[in-house]
């Protein structure tokens, strides 16, 4: 460009010189034949006419007009701009506004779902999954069984495979209990993946039961633990009283799954027996990368075959079992519909802006009509001023665009941080070139958009016309389509607030719903069993005995019961049950949510007991198997029959070994409690399973204790404010006596109030960034219906002021006004409702809990922006109504 | 862009024939723009006067289609010119225009001058 331009300069000076000599070749041949010097060059000039229009059209044949003329707009348009500050500022914050947080949806949208995982060839991982076809309550995905993926992994042609597991473990160090979130993997994750360890990974070798103990940890646990020290590499870590020899550090930033482990051990040394069990077995997750010039579909044959080789060998536990593939993505949860919502919601106020902007471009171009018929008068070609307005549209269009992205970049890590939970791939975000190119294209777009109604009107019909009418003249067309920018932000707005309202509506119903417990007073956390002890199954019982003495002992704790899935927080287990021994095939037995509780349970949630009792200390193993249901399934399964004293059957559960291979055995319901909303404030309505059963913490069977005790949670209600127990409760649980070597430590520790709260986290934050959304649809809305009244009634001054003179009051001139732009304002909501139907629809596909929209909502909020619009429309009719006749007059 | 639209109507009456003539003139040597409407004007026995304002803009069109080139010389006379000649693309083209010109005169004539035979028929 800069080229062409220097090069264009230069070829000017040239032609100058060229007509030049052609000028003083013919004056010297005048001056030859006689002529003195004045005249010979006067002669030389006439004989050559106008100087000027024949280097403009040799310069036309040097092919590069448009660009030339292209930029003697874009300084047209600057020009302009300048010269209407006002206008040009306020055009610029609406479109910086618009597109700046259409940009920062946009940017979250492509870093969280657009984005490719973050390691090399991210399009040749797949994730791999056992299918069986017979289907279950569950399903027919199933995790990986560890002897089928070190079959699959040896015999795969096409594939190249690790696997991993979570884990759980408690670091002893300095004295001090750490919890630490945990992976077993096999040695080869961290070169399929393409990640470099600082160190080295896992050797195949260490990746076998018997090897010695060895870690790789987080660039994080490095540097939290060790301070970064480039010697760690070699020292010992003790994990669950077990002394690990770390051998690697991760690159900074890693991330598995969405998640920063703190540590990695190689899953070939678990010796659990279930790990070499096809059947029932711990689940892993398996990972793979085509190998190269593998197609999935070729990956997918070769999983098939070796699925039906494993099938004849192992019929027993691999018949009708095979193995799936699938692209590996990010799992991003429910985050994807509140991203499109978002997007959705921010794209209808960049319209408004755009629609704002080209009513305010179109009032302009209307009082440059004049302007417009001269340029076309002196020649200026039809298609030259369509392409003069639209660059100056581009130009405000980009300029906002610019303005946006600023914005953008300035409000992006806010914005993130804002974000309710954990934003999944939050780190990932950032402007990048598609960013950019969308934010680039988004405002071109919108520049061209509020551009063109301009542009069309700007070949001039009735060209003397509009010069005799000397600039007075609002041609019908343009109150139209005036009135129809008007309408249609009205209607964007009513869109908009419509939804706004909905949300508000939903969250008030959902707050104000009853929990099933009191969430006052209430801690709930984690708690890591010491090592030393999970190894004596004998002594588990007798540990969380203490555990709970110990808690009880704590000032300002009331009561304390363990507990392993917690109302509102993640995790939940789901069992199938029926009420006589005939107990269907599994895909037919209805679900409930299973909780394993201690006596005190029911005391310390605030959950009220509504007929028989709960567990006492009578219920123990050995004792008669009881069970505690809550109104839901007590509705379910007996319906208006009385269900205390009657018997439950629960697949796996109740009987000596709880095998699913036993005869069920009758467990008595011995009371009913009320319904808990496990699922949230919000998604509980929704929720596929939300039967409850309770059972007793003292009846799971010594072979399950283990297991059971990594999963255990405190609940302590409290009659101060609940985190202020948490010190206390810390350091009195951290054990030390009693065979423990005081390494058990407290996690995800919250109050009840906190889970209550983060269950409607989503939908107030929605109507958080919707409210907002909405309030600037209206300002906008209010500012385009008083940018055009003002502009339409200031056309009309003189009328007005005709109607004065003749006697009109100024109520009736007010009420002229007004009614114009009452006209517009229910043109826009009569447009505006259908919208705000269809968004209240998809509202209440996406988001729990929402309920489709009342009259009262819609009424309410149409009010609100009915209001608010006549009152913009108000100011310019006072003014219209206070006009001196005299003056309007004198402007004829 | 009132004046292109002049020169427009203007090289409709010109236009093929304008390019014939540089392109013929051109032919014996090469020359600079004044040279060559002084050229044009002489050959034609002073009828056919070219006018400036069309000529340099045909001038650039021709170099632009390569039919001729452009030079900067020094002249003795002072300013430096710029001295156009035929290119071999331009002496094909030449060649097309003049039996194209042929073909029209010899149509225009026919229409002028019809033979008896066919007036009769």
């Amino acid at each position: 460009m800069r080229f062409a331009l220097w090069g264009r300069k230069q070829r000017d000076e040239e032609l100058q010189e060229e007509i030049q000599a052609h000028l003083a070749l013919a004056e010297r041949e005048e001056m030859e034949s006689g002529r003195t010097g004045k005249e010979a060059q006067a002669s030389a000039r006439r004989e050559f006419g106008n100087v000027g229009i024949a280097e403009e059209t040799t310069r036309d044949m040097w092919g590069w007009r448009w660009l030339v003329d292209f930029f003697q707009d874009v300084r047209y348009a600057l020009r302009t701009l300048r010269k209407r500050l006002g206008f040009a500022a306020v055009a610029l914050l609406t479109l910086a506004l618009g597109s700046g947080a259409t940009t920062v949806m946009f940017t979250v949208i492509n870093s969280v779902l657009l984005k490719p995982l973050p390691y090399p060839e991210p399009d040749r991982l797949v994730s791999l999954q056992e299918q069986t076809e017979k289907l279950t309550q569950y399903g027919n995905i199933w995790a990986f069984a560890y002897p089928n993926f070190l079959d699959c992994k040896r015999e795969s042609r096409s594939l190249d495979m690790a696997a991993w597991r979570y884990s759980v473990g408690t670091l002893s160090e300095q004295g001090k209990a750490e919890y630490v979130s945990s992976r077993q993997i096999s040695a080869e994750l961290f070169s399929l993946l393409g990640v470099s360890v600082q160190g080295r990974g896992f050797l195949p070798e260490e990746d076998r039961p018997g090897a010695a103990p060895v870690v790789v940890v987080s660039h994080g646990l490095w540097q939290r633990l060790r301070g970064g020290d480039p010697g760690a590499v070699g020292t010992p870590l003790v994990i669950d009283g077990r002394s690990f020899t770390i051998v690697g550090i991760t690159p900074a930033g890693f991330r598995w799954d969405g998640e920063e482990p703190d540590v990695f051990t190689p899953l070939g040394q678990d010796t659990a027996p279930s790990m070499q069990n096809r059947n029932r077995h711990p689940g892993i997750q398996v990972v793979a990368r085509l190998r190269p010039g593998v197609k999935l579909a070729e990956a997918r044959a070769d999983l098939a075959l070796i699925g039906s080789h494993l099938a004849q060998q192992y019929p027993e536990s691999n018949a009708g079992r095979s193995f799936v593939a699938e692209q590996l993505r990010p799992d991003v949860g429910d985050v994807r519909s509140t991203l499109w919502l978002l997007l959705g919601a921010v794209s209808l106020v960049l319209l408004i802006a755009c629609v704002n902007v080209a009513s305010l471009l179109l009032a302009r171009a209307v009082s440059r009509e004049r302007e417009l018929a001269m340029r076309v008068a002196l020649g200026a070609g039809r298609g030259r001023l369509v392409r003069q307005c639209l660059t100056e549209s581009a130009v405000l269009g980009l300029s906002g665009g610019a303005l946006g992205i600023l914005l953008a970049a300035i409000g992006i890590r806010p914005f993130v941080a804002f974000w309710p939970g954990a934003l999944p791939r939050a780190e990932e975000v950032q402007l990048d070139w598609r960013v950019l190119l969308f934010a680039l294209a988004a405002s071109l777009v919108s520049g061209l958009l509020f551009g063109l109604a301009p542009a069309l009107r700007a070949p001039v019909r009735e060209l003397e016309q509009t010069l005799r009418a000397g600039g007075r003249t609002v041609a019908g067309s343009s109150r139209r389509l005036h009135s129809s920018f008007v309408a249609s932000e009205i209607a964007l707005a009513v869109v908009l607030l419509v939804s706004a309202g909905m949300l508000g509506r939903t969250l008030l119903r959902l707050s104000s719903l009853e929990p099933g417990m009191n969430f006052r007073n209430v801690l709930t956390t984690r708690m890591a069993l010491s090592s030393d002890l999970l190894a004596k199954p004998g002594q588990i019982r007798g540990a969380w005995q203490d555990v709970l003495e110990r808690a009880r002992r704590v000032p300002g704790v009331q009561s304390v019961a363990a507990v392993d899935t917690v109302p509102m927080r993640e995790g939940n287990n789901q069992l199938g049950y029926w009420t006589t021994p005939a107990v269907p095939p599994p895909d037919k037995q209805p679900l409930a949510l299973t909780t394993c509780v201690t006596p005190d349970y029911l005391q310390v949630m605030g959950i009220s007991l509504l007929k028989g009792r709960f567990f006492d200390d009578h219920d123990r193993l050995g004792n008669e198997p009881v069970i505690v249901i809550d109104d839901v399934l007590a509705q379910q399964a007996f319906g208006a029959n009385e269900p205390v004293g009657k018997a439950l059957y629960v697949p796996g559960m109740g009987s000596k070994s709880w095998s699913e291979e036993d005869n069920p055995v009758p467990i008595r319901i011995v009371g009913v409690v009320r319904h808990v909303r496990h699922w949230g404030l919000a998604g509980d309505d929704q929720a596929k399973v939300r039967a409850q059963f309770y059972y007793p913490f003292a009846q799971v069977p010594d072979a399950f204790l283990r297991r059971w005790s990594e999963l255990m949670s405190i609940a302590v209600r409290t009659s101060i404010p609940p985190l202020n127990v948490v010190e206390a409760l810390r350091r009195e649980l951290r054990g030390g006596s009693g065979g423990a070597s005081g390494d058990q430590a407290l996690y995800e520790v919250h109050t009840m109030e906190q889970l209550v709260s983060a269950s409607l986290a989503r939908q107030r934050f929605l109507l958080l960034l919707f409210g907002v959304f909405a309030g600037l649809a209206l300002l906008l809305a209010c500012i385009g219906i008083y940018g055009v009244l003002a502009y339409l009634t200031g056309q009309r001054l003189p009328e007005m002021g005709v109607r004065i003179a003749l006697g009109a009051s100024a109520g009736e001139v007010i009420w002229l006004v007004l009614r114009q732009s009452l006209a517009m304002i229910f043109a826009g909501v009569a447009m505006g409702i259908g919208g705000a139907f269809a968004a209240g629809r998809l509202l209440v596909h996406r988001v729990d809990g929402m309920q489709p929209a009342e009259p009262l909502t819609f009424a309410g909020m149409i009010l609100v922006l009915v209001a608010a619009a006549l009152f913009a429309s108000f100011v310019p009719a006072r003014r219209a109504s206070r006009v001196d006749p005299l003056v309007a007059l004198r402007y004829e | 862009m009132s004046a292109q639209k002049g020169y427009q109507d203007r090289t409709e009456i010109l236009q093929g024939t304008l390019d014939m003539l540089i392109l013929q003139t051109l032919q014996w040597a090469p020359r600079h723009g004044y040279a060559l409407s002084k050229a044009i004007r002489t050959n034609s026995g002073e009828i056919l006067k070219v006018d400036t304002g069309s000529l340099y803009p045909a001038l650039h069109r021709l170099e632009r289609k390569g039919w001729i080139a452009a030079e900067w010389k020094k002249s003795e006379v002072g300013p430096r010119l710029r001295v156009y000649r035929l290119t071999k693309s331009g002496k094909r083209h030449l060649l097309v225009e003049r039996s194209r010109w042929a073909k029209l005169l010899e149509a225009i004539s026919g229409v002028l001058n019809p033979t008896k035979k066919e007036s009769e028929a």
